[in-house]
């Protein structure tokens, strides 16, 4: 028998079983039930009859111990002798020398104290009783009477008022704190934002990033061109325009527009989407000619800009809107104005 | 105490710090209470300590990583080691990104170990908690103890979401985006919200030194305190153990924590930490520099976030986008349901139902008890078939997730996979449900049978009148007390509608809506092996039952040391006699 108990004392007061282990027994070696057989014997480790045995797993856990000492040096000696340098292969020798020494390090440490346990140390299992965790009914009565004496001499009971007013100041004065920080947190709150877009009459389409004017003879039928309006880079906060204006521009054969979301929105084939998801705004990027298909790569929303921009398959459900374009005297093609609704996801208040 | 012999300088320099120590704090008693404090042993205990090592790994890491990065949304241009970038306009956060990947001997290695760490220790929660959930160690006392967990779960994404996007690519910046959409869908508040978070319009100047704040300070802070909370919880209630002979409720059997967990568990630590160091060392993780700093604009196709945000992600590819309402007319309230629906009711009710479990099955079992041994999933039938249907709804998300790659690697068409898996996340569960709850009972009976007839021991007895039987060698008593140990749980029994006078009973509504959830529970059920089934299987089970007029009864002959074919083998001793227990 290898079970020793340790902690085996037992505090049974009067009866109450609380706190005591005798609570948790119950429904033990009942009638109808099985008896426990009680502990298996202890099988002894190869450790544990071989001395030989025993003084290899020593051998191997110092041995272990040794190749994070190495380990250890040899990131050090990395760290020195291999900077990460200018190159992507000096780059990829650092990374790969230090994380093989701190590995090594690690490792050795890790395995030789496991080793050490399951191999040497006592593996004798010991028993400790448990006891159930209720406080004992006299214990809670202890308790209760501690938490009414409390109560008595704060007399908190006899005083509504006091107690009303501690309690209005305590539910009061977190406003403090959060009403300076609702009101910072989201700038000027004005959401109305969400509707309107850097584009306006006249606007020029130009190529994104560079900035360039593009001109309506330029675009060949069966191109993509990812347009942003002209004077991003002026605006307030470029990023946040950009992100609400970028446009794909596609030019197709006339004859194969089957609709558009308004008349006249297009010119000679050439139409003007917004490139900003109607599901939850990730750019619609992935064009494909012969579909006349726009497919969002996040979520897979595909648009039919032949037929303008509705939802052939996927999680959104409105068409993207379009943007009304023409050209202006040289030739370079402009919006008539901005989008006719808002673009991208969709929000509770988007059509008030 | 006496000594034999001098103790050295370190051993007197000890025990002055020790006096030291102890005059000031009482530490003895402490050291007295919990330095041999008993912890059982089973690899599955492991899982914790995992997640736990593991964040620990990214506390280290993640304090070298503050050191070097700027969380700012300000422009810079680029100009270092990293050729395709020198130039680019990008925020600081991604320009000090690049920096302490590039410049900072070691910074990439500990970037690379930090993010690695992150997907363990998600997925390190996930098992630990799988194990619980399927062993029932969430029962009685340990209730709290499970929510405490499932909130860290939360927490655990919460800090992998705050820190994947700070860097500042595109990839996560598009992260941030579908949040803004999926956000903006909240009736009423949704575009408030979105306000909210980013300071302002999407993307703003806030948000990454906002989620630098939430994911160094605030987030890790709650994880920590909950962490030392969840651990409080198992040393107050003592941990677990697997049911065995021996191991009782009444009692905890293991190794105690000095010096056997000190160095296991000690160990462990370096273990975890040396292989996740291993990995940062050997593989690339989320390569920024190749996806270049955020713009609204570029988006790269086969996208994945990291694998504990796919379930989402898949949950939103998956639904489709016919559900999204104007309500009062056409200039009335978008209400978006093809995004509430999967971003955020299928995953309120997947967690819910994991954070509630506990206090339902409590509900539906009626009891009240302690229960400190674990259950064999087996033993739980609807447990274990619920887990796993949960399992795979979760699964079928996670690779809905990705249906994008599975429509490339497999050359199959993106839309047939996305309606396969509209139809399995309905079908799957369900399926997994029925599938799991028949293998459960199926072992049970195995276990029943093996009790009742032992094993089958290849030897075929043949006897005077011809006939052949199979041998069966009868179970040890610690063989059979593992699959016999357990309860048997029925449906509850409630009092009837109208006491004998017909007078209608207080609450009878609540109890029979109980006792339907209980019969759903354990109507279906396998009992274990009673001791007096064991004994009228051995006077006239089937075996006996073959015997011969002429004949004795095989079971007889063999108790009697009959010189059958199977020899000595076959004579039972005293079954607890070790020599006899079948390994």
């Amino acid at each position: 028998m290898s079970i020793t108990p340790v902690n085996g004392h037992d505090d049974h007061e009067h009866g109450d079983t609380a706190g005591s282990d005798v609570a948790l027994r119950e429904g033990e070696n009942s009638v109808g039930k099985f008896r426990n057989p009680g502990f298996g014997p202890h099988r002894p480790r190869r450790s544990d009859v071989d001395p030989a045995a025993n003084k290899r797993a020593e051998r191997q856990v110092v041995v272990l111990f040794a190749i994070s000492i190495l380990g250890t040096i040899g990131f050090v000696v990395a760290y020195f002798a291999l900077p990460p340098g200018e190159t992507l292969a000096s780059m990829r020798t650092s990374n790969l020398a230090l994380g093989l020494g701190l590995a090594f390090s690690l490792l050795g440490i890790g395995l030789a104290a496991v080793h050490w346990a399951k191999s040497l140390m006592n593996d004798h299992e010991k028993a400790e009783d448990r006891h159930a965790q209720r406080t004992s009914d006299a214990g809670r009565a202890e308790a209760l009477q501690v938490l009414k004496d409390g109560a008595d001499d704060s007399a908190i009971g006899r005083r509504g008022v006091l107690k009303g007013a501690l309690v209005s100041s305590l539910a009061l004065f977190p406003l403090t704190l959060a009403l300076p920080l609702i009101g910072e947190v989201g700038e000027d709150w004005n959401v109305s934002k969400f509707k309107r877009t850097l584009w306006a009459k006249n606007k020029k389409l130009t190529i994104d990033p560079t900035g360039r004017p593009i001109k309506a003879s330029d675009v060949t039928v069966g191109s993509v061109v990812h347009v942003i309006p002209e004077g991003l880079d002026e605006a307030e906060a470029p990023l946040d325009e950009k992100a609400k204006a970028v446009v794909l521009l596609v030019r197709m054969d006339p004859r194969d527009i089957k609709s558009e979301q308004g008349e006249g929105w297009s010119y000679d084939g050439i139409v003007a989407f917004s490139k900003i998801c109607t599901h939850v705004g990730c750019p619609v990027a992935l064009y494909e000619q012969q579909t006349h298909h726009l497919l969002c790569p996040c979520h897979q929303s595909t648009f039919d800009v032949a037929d303008g921009a509705k939802v052939v398959f996927g999680p959104a459900k409105r068409p993207l809107p379009q943007l009304p374009i023409t050209v202006d005297d040289e030739g370079y093609l402009v919006a008539q104005s901005d989008f006719a609704e808002p673009i991208g996801p969709s929000f509770w208040e988007r059509l008030r | 105490m006496t000594t034999t012999t001098a103790p050295t300088g370190g051993g007197k320099a000890a025990a002055a710090t020790a006096d030291y120590l102890d005059q000031r704090t009482g530490i003895g008693t402490a050291v007295k209470e919990f330095a041999r404090k008993i912890f059982p042993d089973h690899w599955s205990f492991l899982l914790g300590e995992i997640a736990l090592y593991s964040f620990v790994t990214l506390l280290i890491s993640g304090v070298f990583l503050t050191m070097f990065f700027v969380p700012s949304m300000a422009e810079v241009h680029y100009e270092g080691p990293w050729a395709t970038m020198n130039g680019v306009e990008m925020s600081e956060a991604y320009a000090s990104t690049l920096r302490l990947s590039f410049e900072v001997t070691g910074g990439l290695l500990m970037r690379q170990i930090h993010h690695w760490a992150a997907l363990i220790f998600m997925a390190a929660i996930v098992t630990h908690m799988m194990r619980v959930f399927f062993t029932g160690a969430f029962r009685k006392p340990r209730e709290l103890n499970w929510v405490v967990g499932f909130v860290l779960m939360i927490l655990g994404l919460a800090a992998g979401f705050t820190g994947y996007s700070l860097p500042d690519d595109v990839l996560s910046g598009n992260g941030l985006r579908i949040t803004d959409g999926v956000v903006r869908a909240v009736p009423i508040l949704g575009s408030y919200l979105s306000y909210f978070i980013f300071g302002g319009e999407f993307p703003g100047h806030d948000v990454i030194p906002r989620l630098f704040t939430l994911h160094i300070l605030v987030v890790p802070g709650l994880i920590l305190a909950l962490i030392a909370l969840h651990l409080f919880f198992v040393v107050l209630h003592k941990h677990t153990q697997y049911p065995g002979s021996g191991r009782t409720n009444a009692n905890v059997v293991g190794y105690p924590l000095f010096p056997i967990y000190v160095a296991k568990a000690g160990g462990y630590f370096f273990v975890v930490f040396g292989i996740i160091a291993l990995m940062g060392a050997t593989m690339s993780i989320n390569p920024v520099w190749n996806y270049g700093p955020y713009d609204p604009s570029p988006v790269s196709a086969g996208a994945q976030p990291d694998w504990y945000m796919l379930f989402l992600e898949g949950s939103l590819r998956l639904m489709p986008g016919q559900t999204e309402y104007v309500l009062f007319g056409p200039d009335g309230w978008t209400l978006s349901l093809n995004v509430l629906i999967p971003a955020m009711i299928v995953p309120g009710i997947l967690f819910s139902l994991l954070a509630l479990y506990p206090f339902l099955e409590a509900f539906a079992t009626g009891d009240k008890r302690e229960h400190h041994l674990l259950d064999r999933p087996r033993n739980r039938p609807f447990r274990t078939a619920f887990g796993v249907s949960v399992l795979v709804a979760f699964f079928i998300l996670v690779l809905a997730g990705a249906n994008d790659l599975i429509a490339t690697h497999f050359q199959m068409s993106l839309n047939d996979i996305t309606w396969v898996f509209r139809i399995l996340f309905f079908v799957g569960p369900w399926a997994a449900f029925v599938v799991t709850k028949r293998i459960c009972l199926g072992l049970q009976r195995k276990d029943r049978e093996l009790v009742l007839h032992g094993h089958e021991t290849g030897q075929i007895v043949r006897f005077a009148s011809g006939e052949y039987i199979e041998v069966h060698k009868p179970l040890d008593a610690h063989e059979r007390w593992l699959r016999v140990q357990h309860d048997a749980i029925r449906p509850i029994e409630i009092a009837p509608a109208e006491d004998s006078r017909g007078v209608r009973r207080q609450g009878y509504r609540l109890d029979r809506m109980r006792q339907r959830i209980s019969q759903v529970f354990y109507e279906d059920r396998v009992e274990p092996v009673t001791p007096t089934e064991l004994a009228a299987s051995h006077s006239h089970g089937e075996h006996d039952a073959l015997g011969s007029d002429q004949e004795k009864a095989p079971a007889q002959l063999l108790a009697e040391g009959a010189p059958t074919g199977g020899g000595r083998r076959l004579r039972s001793q005293d079954e607890t006699d070790p020599d006899t227990r079948n390994t």
